[in-house]
C-alpha cells in the first residue's frame, strides 16, 4: 500500500483481560468493592467472549482472549494491515450498570488505562472517552478531564440505551463534544435497559446482533427529529460497527415523514438525508453488502455522498477473513476517502502534528 | 376543508387493472353489538377497550389529523371516515376504477387489547361486521381475518371459523406484537394460516408493551411512524430466526404498510451474519434471504420515495417486482394516489404485476 494511502483506523477494540487489571487506577473503595463482592467482569453479552463475532481465531490467544495487549494489536493492525492511526474503541460493559457512582468510577479507570496501558505504548494509537450515560453531569464531567488529553479524540456511546440519544436531558454531552472538537461516537452494543427490539427480547444471539442497526436507526432518527444539529451545528457523529447499506432505505422513509410532519418537529429546517450526509459518518466493518460487485457499487452509490464512509478493520471481532479489510466491490476510486481522507475530515484531532500526552489527572 | 370528489380517472387505463391491499374500513363497537355477548358489551361499557398505551382516548403520539385522515375523507352523510361504503365507493372505488380492495380494519378489532377474552370476542365481532356491512354488499371487497393474536389458540379457533370462506382473504395482525411474532406462541396462527390456504398479513402499529424503539421511548409521531421499519426489520428477523419456514413451508407473509425500502439490506444483514453465527441456529436450511425472497410481499404505501428515483427501482428489483403489491391506505393522511404513487420508469409489465398481477394470484382472486 503507497504511503499517502495508509489507513486511518477507526475501529479497533482493545479488551480488559481482566478486571484486575483496572485495580490501579480505582480507588480504595472500589477495589474492595471488586473483591469483597465478588465482581467478576463487566464484559456484555453483547459479545459473548466466546461467540465467533467477538474475535477471529487466528486472533485469539492461548487462553482465548484477543487483542489484550498492545503488541497484540499493534502487530495486526499496523505491521500486517498498515494503518497509520488506530482508533481504539473499548467495549466494557460500563454502560449496563445501574449505579451512577460506580458507573462514574468505572469509566474513569478504563480511560485511565487505555491512556496509560495503550496509547503510552504506542504513539499510532488514538482513543474513544467511554463516559457514564447514567448521569448526564458525570458524562460531561469526564470528557471534560479526558478531553485535556488530545489523544483521546472521539466520546463513545452504546446504539441501544435508556432514552434515545436526542433527548433535551443529553445536550451538555452533545455541547462539551462540540466544544472540545470530538465527534459523538455510537458503536454497536446495549446498556439493556430495553428489549433489543420494539417487541421484546429474541430467543437468539444473531436477533441481538441484527438489531443493532435497528438501535441505530432510531437513534439517527432522535438526534435529527429532537433539533441536536440545529442546536450543535458543530456537531458530527459516527455510527460505528453499525453496518451501511440500511441507511438509504432507512432515509427514503424518514425523509418523506419529514415532508408530511415536519409541522411536528420545525427545527427540522432540512430533509433529514440532507442533515445525515453533512453530520453522519459510519464505519466500514461490518459491511452488510449484497454479493453482485453491481450491487455493492449501486447500494454505495445510494448514500449520494462520497465523504461518509470511514474505514475501520473492527479488529479484533470476526468480520472478514484474511486480510480483506476493504470490502469487496467497494469502488477502488472511493479507496482513497475511505481509508484517509474522511476520517481526516471527521476527526479533528487527527490532524494534530503531535497530539499533546499530558497526563489524565 | 372537504374537496369535490373528482371525476373517475382510469377509464383509459382499465386494462392494467388495479387492486388496493391496503383500505381500512372503519367499524364501530356500535356495528359489533349484535356480534357480543351482553358480558362483553357491558364490560366494554364499564371499563372500555386498554390498549398497552395509557390512554383511554387518543394515542400518547397524537396524530396529526383527527382519525389520521384525508381532511377530505369525512363522508357528508356524517360519521367517520371509511365508515360510509357509499362515500367509499365514490370518493375511491369508483374513482380510481379499483377491481379489488382487501380491507384491513384496525380499530376496534380487539388486537392489542390487554384481556384476551375480551380480544377474543371483539375479533369474532369485528369479522363478522366486516361481512355483514362491506364484504356482502360490495362484491369488489375482501375481509380480513383479525384474530387475536396474544392468544395462539383462540386465533386459531377464529382462523378455522372462516376458512374456505370467500368473504375473508387473508389472516391480519398488528407489527407490534408483545413477543417478537416468530416466538411458538404465535405458532397456531401460523399453523391455521398453512391450514386455510391463506397468507397473513401483518400491518404495522399495535402496542407491544415495549419502547417503540430498542432505545426507549421517542418523543414524536413522526418517529413512530419511521420506526415502524425498525419494528418489521425485528418481526421478519424473529420469524426467520425462529425457523417458521421451515417449519411452516407454505406460510406467505404480506408487510402492509411498513415500506420495503430496507428490506433487502435486512437480507444482507442478516445473510452475513448468518454465515458467522449459523452453529446458533442450525434449524435454518438456507441463507435468511432465500427465505425473505420465497416468503415475504410487501405492500407500496408508504411508498418510498429516493432523491434520485431510480434508487427506489433498485430496491424494488432488489425486492422482486413479483412480490410488490400496490395500496393506497384509504382515507388515511399519507394515502398514496394509484395513478401517481409509482415511478414513472417502470414498465408495462411491471405496472401490470403491481397493481394488480401480483395480488390476483396471492389472494386467488378473480
Amino acid at each position: 500500500m503507497p504511503a499517502e494511502l495508509r489507513a486511518i483506523d477507526c475501529d479497533v477494540h482493545p479488551s480488559v483481560p481482566d478486571i484486575k487489571a483496572l485495580l490501579p487506577y480505582l480507588d480504595m473503595f472500589w477495589r474492595d468493592s471488586i473483591s469483597e463482592r465478588g465482581i467478576p467482569s463487566l464484559e456484555s453479552i453483547s459479545y459473548p467472549p466466546n461467540a465467533p463475532i467477538t474475535a477471529r481465531p487466528d486472533f485469539r490467544g492461548k487462553n482465548g482472549a484477543a487483542a489484550t495487549d498492545v503488541s497484540q494489536l499493534s502487530a495486526q493492525v499496523f505491521d500486517r494491515w498498515q494503518a497509520s492511526v488506530a482508533i481504539c474503541n473499548c467495549l466494557y460493559g460500563i454502560q449496563l450498570l445501574f449505579s451512577e457512582d460506580m458507573a462514574g468510577a468505572f469509566a474513569r479507570a478504563l480511560n485511565d488505562w487505555i491512556a496509560k496501558e495503550w496509547l503510552d505504548r504506542d504513539v499510532r494509537l488514538r482513543a474513544s472517552i467511554v463516559v457514564p450515560m447514567q448521569n448526564v453531569e458525570m458524562a460531561v464531567e469526564e470528557i471534560e478531564r479526558c478531553a485535556k488529553d488530545r489523544r483521546f479524540v472521539q466520546v463513545l456511546v452504546l446504539a441501544m440505551q435508556e432514552t434515545p440519544l436526542g433527548r433535551r436531558s443529553n445536550w451538555p454531552i452533545f455541547a462539551a463534544a462540540e466544544r472540545h472538537g470530538l465527534p459523538l461516537g455510537i458503536h454497536a452494543g446495549s446498556a439493556y435497559r430495553n428489549p433489543v427490539t420494539s417487541l421484546g427480547w429474541p430467543s437468539w444471539y444473531i436477533e441481538d446482533y441484527a438489531a443493532q442497526s435497528q438501535g441505530f436507526q432510531s437513534q439517527v432518527a432522535s438526534l435529527i427529529c429532537e433539533g441536536v444539529f440545529a442546536k450543535f451545528p458543530g456537531l458530527k457523529v459516527v455510527l460505528i460497527e453499525s453496518g451501511v447499506t440500511w441507511l438509504p432505505g432507512f432515509l427514503w422513509r424518514f425523509s418523506k415523514f419529514w415532508r408530511g410532519l415536519r409541522t411536528e418537529v420545525p427545527w427540522v429546517d432540512r430533509s433529514p438525508a440532507e442533515i445525515v450526509r453533512e453530520h453522519f459518518r459510519l464505519t466500514i466493518q461490518p459491511f452488510d453488502a449484497p454479493d453482485a460487485t453491481d450491487d455493492v457499487e449501486r447500494a454505495i452509490d445510494h448514500l449520494r455522498s462520497d465523504d461518509m464512509l470511514l474505514f475501520s478493520s473492527d479488529f479484533p471481532h470476526w468480520q472478514f477473513d484474511g486480510d480483506q479489510v476493504m470490502p469487496a466491490g467497494i469502488p477502488a476510486g472511493l479507496h482513497r476517502k475511505i481509508l484517509v481522507e474522511n476520517p481526516l475530515a471527521t476527526y479533528d484531532r487527527l490532524r494534530d502534528a503531535n497530539p499533546a500526552r499530558e497526563t489524565v489527572s | 376543508m372537504n374537496i369535490e370528489v373528482r371525476q373517475p380517472v382510469r377509464a383509459q387505463k382499465a386494462k392494467v387493472g388495479l387492486i388496493d391491499c391496503d383500505i381500512h374500513p372503519k367499524l364501530t363497537v356500535e356495528q359489533m353489538r349484535p356480534f357480543l355477548s351482553n358480558r362483553w358489551w357491558n364490560h366494554l361499557q364499564t371499563y372500555g377497550i386498554r390498549y398497552r398505551h395509557g390512554y383511554a382516548k387518543g394515542y400518547a403520539y397524537p396524530k396529526m389529523t383527527p382519525q389520521a385522515a384525508r381532511r377530505d375523507a369525512w363522508p357528508p352523510t356524517g360519521g367517520l371516515p371509511a365508515s360510509d361504503l357509499d362515500f367509499m365507493r365514490t370518493q375511491h372505488l369508483d374513482h380510481y376504477g379499483v377491481d379489488h380492495g382487501i380491507m384491513n380494519p384496525l380499530s376496534p378489532t380487539g388486537q392489542g387489547e390487554q384481556n384476551p377474552e375480551l380480544a377474543a370476542a371483539l375479533a369474532f365481532a369485528a369479522n363478522e361486521v366486516q361481512a355483514e356491512t362491506w364484504t356482502h354488499r360490495e362484491p369488489r371487497l375482501r375481509s380480513s381475518i383479525c384474530v387475536p393474536y396474544e392468544d395462539g389458540e383462540a386465533s386459531r379457533t377464529e382462523i378455522r371459523r372462516r376458512a374456505g370462506n370467500k368473504d375473508y382473504a387473508q389472516v391480519f395482525v398488528l407489527s407490534r406484537t408483545s413477543e417478537a411474532l416468530g416466538r411458538r406462541r404465535y405458532w397456531p396462527i401460523f399453523e391455521a394460516a398453512v391450514e386455510a390456504g391463506l397468507p397473513l398479513g401483518i400491518h404495522v402499529f399495535g402496542y407491544s408493551g415495549w419502547p417503540m424503539t430498542n432505545t426507549g421511548w421517542p418523543s414524536f409521531y413522526i418517529e413512530e411512524m419511521t420506526e415502524h421499519a425498525t419494528s418489521s426489520q425485528a418481526v421478519v428477523t424473529s420469524l426467520i430466526m425462529e425457523g417458521v419456514f421451515e417449519r411452516y413451508r407454505d406460510l406467505k407473509i404480506v408487510l402492509i404498510e411498513s415500506g420495503f425500502g430496507w428490506l433487502p439490506a435486512l437480507g444482507w444483514r442478516l445473510d452475513k451474519h448468518w454465515k458467522r453465527l449459523k452453529d446458533e441456529v442450525p434449524h435454518l436450511k438456507r441463507a435468511p434471504s432465500e427465505y425473505i425472497r420465497e416468503h415475504f410481499w410487501v405492500t407500496t404505501q408508504p411508498m418510498e420515495e429516493a432523491e434520485e428515483p431510480g434508487h427506489v427501482v433498485d430496491a424494488m428489483n432488489w425486492v422482486g417486482m413479483d412480490r410488490i403489491l400496490f395500496a393506497s391506505d384509504y382515507p388515511h393522511w399519507d394515502f398514496d394516489d394509484p395513478v401517481l404513487a409509482l415511478p414513472p420508469s417502470l414498465n408495462e409489465e411491471q405496472r401490470r404485476m403491481i397493481y394488480a398481477g401480483n395480488a390476483r394470484a396471492l389472494y386467488n382472486l378473480a
